[in-house]
């Protein structure tokens, strides 16, 4: 697709060839992720956790599928047919625990990814659609991963619907009557139950939906790279398989270790102990949180505490909408036409102070509320805001980036001339080359 | 466009955290935050360690049997245990009639149907049972203590912070409230029919002290002496396992799973190694540098009888 020296398919056998007269499906695969895709030879491991992104997709889909088979979607037996599973289904805690602690896992490679484009600039032309698309895929997984936390029907989970829902409250005169109708009542209840586990059993294949548009996207400019730099000729790429298979291969046997190591040993660590009690509407929790993965959400949302012209609870609502959608203009507010942050000395800088911002949030988020917390909420968000809408464009504007190597393959090399002699061309025309 | 718009948006709810920092660091210094009995005598759960601690964990079956003896003695007159049935104690090592025998004998009975009238009635308990509930209904419960309902207890090691470290401090942890507390807090001052316990999380139970001597429970012999400390961590122990039923199995397979991924992460790094091995280094070679095309042309030239 991507590039001229893209090897075509060959069928190996005559039954490959007779599917691929009729139905060039092996032909798609292989120009996807086969030998027909070349991809920049320099991928360092940030590179790997879009391929572990869709690992964890498919865990989460088989197992969730298994669940549903045991699952019961009723205010009165949800939390018991949870607990069924847990002790009485053939190996359902393996399934449950996987799948909750799959849906963690499944955020922090995907955080992995986010981050790694916006370090090395991957929402760059000629690749916006593909971070657009990402950004898709990420606002439903939130959506996806929040619904299927209010499936088991403890209290985190109904406090939790009470407070998500409530967000929509916040708008004047329409905010109420849309939240009752998303509800399907006036708190969260059967109504809400049902139509939540129907749309969290949806939303995953219209995820997988879209990931093949977001990698589809991705093939038409092909992978980005550490440099940035873009692929000038074949000597700067390798076919995926059998090169990045090999990569992705092993790197994901560890990962997939460090979640068997979650999974197995502290399969509760990243929940919390509240939802091990039945959902109880005359009893509200202590502290109300979210997990972990929206916890920078829930401290931008926190922050906004005094009546400034809108409710405080507007200004929190409308600045954690803004927070993910102003990553939708991304491409057009950072206008260097540099795209790694390697060769960005001023970007580099705040980008790491962006990535201590939103830990901070995310610490704060989960801790307690008091006026320290809260102050120091305030100071993040209002950093987030200002990395992303004022200062970026300012950098593009005034920094002076690092030259850029010539092609990939020279700063793969190092200057080192004679290795990048073709092979069986031999030292005398790696000579004349230096 | 996009991004004087920009710069609007982020200098606007930039100005408006600055509002309400300033609001929020202006009340805190005019009206401090004051300190409350539960922040300064609430207290961590103690230590408490056992068998199926760890990743290697294993259940002390010995131990479950003593916990389920004072669970069945002392908790199951307020606490249920709904999600846990009586063939469930086999795992702790009880024989087929020995579970029988216990579901036979339990205290309380199933509710079920007077096959001949349709009058709801009672029965014994059989193996496949859950543990039947003390009450009727939550409105008994709470009539029957002061107001209060006593949690059932299937879940109770994973529904709270410090899970075994909490019952077990919780059951060990009553005491008299400490005369500071009531001369700084005079308003915290233990009410008539609550309890003093520093692990709770308002300071204040309804639940008496269910463990009170040492001998309440009758161990049989061979066992340690059950005082109140061991019978507390005794019934913790057990209440892991009515938690967590599967945790053995899940820490074997857990060690299986984990060899088996790091093995064959071991074998994709040395195949990742071996594919990677040329190209690390080199490139493949293409156009007129591509050996094939070379060989071509140096026929070319000798058909044509060129030298060289």
């Amino acid at each position: 697709m991507s590039f001229s020296w893209a090897r075509p398919y060959e069928p190996k056998s005559a039954a490959m060839r007779w599917l691929d007269e009729r139905l060039p499906l092996p032909r798609l695969v292989y120009g996807a992720v086969g030998g027909g895709y070349p991809v920049p030879r320099n991928l360092n491991y940030w590179w790997n956790y879009g391929v572990l992104a869709g690992v964890f997709l498919t865990i989460q889909i088989v197992t969730g599928i298994v669940l549903a088979m045991h699952y019961y979607a009723s205010a009165d037996g949800a939390f018991n047919s949870v607990e069924h599973i847990m002790r009485n289904v053939n190996a359902g805690w393996l399934l449950r625990y996987a799948h909750s602690n799959g849906a963690s896992f499944f955020f922090i490679v995907t955080y992995i990814h986010i981050f790694r484009g916006l370090y090395y600039g991957s929402y760059k032309p000629a690749r916006e659609l593909v971070w657009m698309l990402g950004l898709v895929i990420y606002l439903l997984m939130m959506a996806t991963a929040f619904m299927g936390y209010v499936l088991p029907w403890g209290q985190m989970s109904y406090w939790g619907a009470q407070v998500i829902t409530s967000f929509f409250s916040a708008f004047p005169l329409v905010g109420e009557p849309i939240r009752i109708w998303l509800l399907g009542g006036y708190a969260p209840d059967q109504a809400a139950l049902t139509r939540f586990f129907s749309l969290h059993y949806l939303l995953p294949f219209v995820i997988a939906a879209v990931v093949i548009l977001h990698i589809w996207a991705l093939h038409i400019p092909g992978s980005g790279n550490p440099t940035g730099v873009d692929v000038k000729d074949e000597k700067d790429t390798l076919p995926f398989h059998p090169f990045y298979t090999a990569k992705d291969g092993w790197f994901g046997a560890g990962f997939l270790a460090v979640f068997a190591l979650m999974l197995y040993f502290a399969p509760n660590a990243l929940g919390h102990p509240d939802n091990y009690i039945p959902a109880n509407r005359l009893a509200t929790p202590a502290h109300i949180v979210p997990e972990w993965y929206f916890w920078p959400f829930y401290a931008i949302l926190r922050s906004f505490t005094v009546d400034f012209i809108l409710a405080a609870k507007l200004w929190g609502v409308l600045a954690m909408f803004a927070s993910i959608l102003l990553l939708f203009f991304l491409p057009w507010l950072d206008k260097s036409p540099v795209r790694s942050g390697s060769y960005r000395p001023v970007f580099k800088r705040f980008f790491w102070l962006l990535l201590l911002d939103i830990l901070v949030l995310g610490y704060v988020g989960g801790a307690e509320i008091n006026p320290l917390n809260v102050a120091l909420g305030q100071i993040a968000t209002a950093y987030y805001f200002l990395h992303f809408l004022v200062i970026l464009p300012l950098i593009a504007r005034f920094e002076r980036p690092l030259p850029l190597p010539n092609s990939i393959t020279e700063s793969v090399l190092h200057g080192e001339q004679r290795e990048a002699a073709p092979i069986g061309t031999g030292r005398k025309a790696g000579a004349t080359a230096a | 466009m996009v991004r004087v718009i920009a710069f609007i948006i982020g200098l606007g709810f930039a100005g408006v955290l600055l509002i309400s920092l300033i609001a929020g660091v202006s009340e805190t210094i005019a009206s401090p935050a004051e300190a409350t009995a539960e922040e300064e005598f609430q207290r961590h759960p103690k230590h408490l360690t056992l068998a199926s601690d760890g990743p290697l964990g294993k259940f002390d079956r010995q131990q479950l049997q003593r916990g389920f003896q004072v669970y069945k003695e002392v908790c199951a007159a307020c606490h249920g245990l709904s999600l846990v049935a009586f063939r469930d104690l086999h795992d702790l090592g009880y024989e087929e009639a020995e579970v029988k025998a216990i579901a036979n004998q339990w205290a309380i009975e199933v509710p079920s149907v007077n096959p001949e009238t349709g009058e709801p009635a009672t029965r014994k308990a059989i193996p496949s049972d859950p543990f039947p509930s003390p009450y009727a209904n939550e409105t008994a419960a709470r009539a029957a203590n002061n107001n209060a309902l006593p949690p059932d207890l299937s879940l109770i090691a994973k529904a709270r912070e410090g899970g075994a470290a909490y019952t077990y401090s919780l059951l060990t942890g009553y005491q008299r409230q400490p005369a500071r507390l009531i001369k700084e807090f005079p308003a915290a001052k233990t009410p008539a029919g609550l309890h003093y316990n520093p692990y709770f999380a308002n300071l204040n139970l309804a639940m008496p002290p269910p463990l009170t001597s040492a001998g309440q429970v009758t161990y049989a012999p061979g066992n340690p002496a059950p005082t109140v400390d061991q019978m507390a961590k005794d019934v913790s122990a057990f209440l892991v396992w009515a938690a967590e039923p599967k945790l053995e199995n899940r820490h074997r397979s857990g060690i299986a799973v984990v060899i088996f991924l790091l093995v064959g992460t071991l074998l994709g790094y040395l195949a990742y190694r071996q594919i990677w091995a040329e190209a690390k280094r080199k490139v493949r070679p293409t156009g007129p540098l591509d050996p094939k095309n070379q060989a071509k042309s140096r026929r070319a030239k000798a058909k044509a009888g060129i030298a060289g």
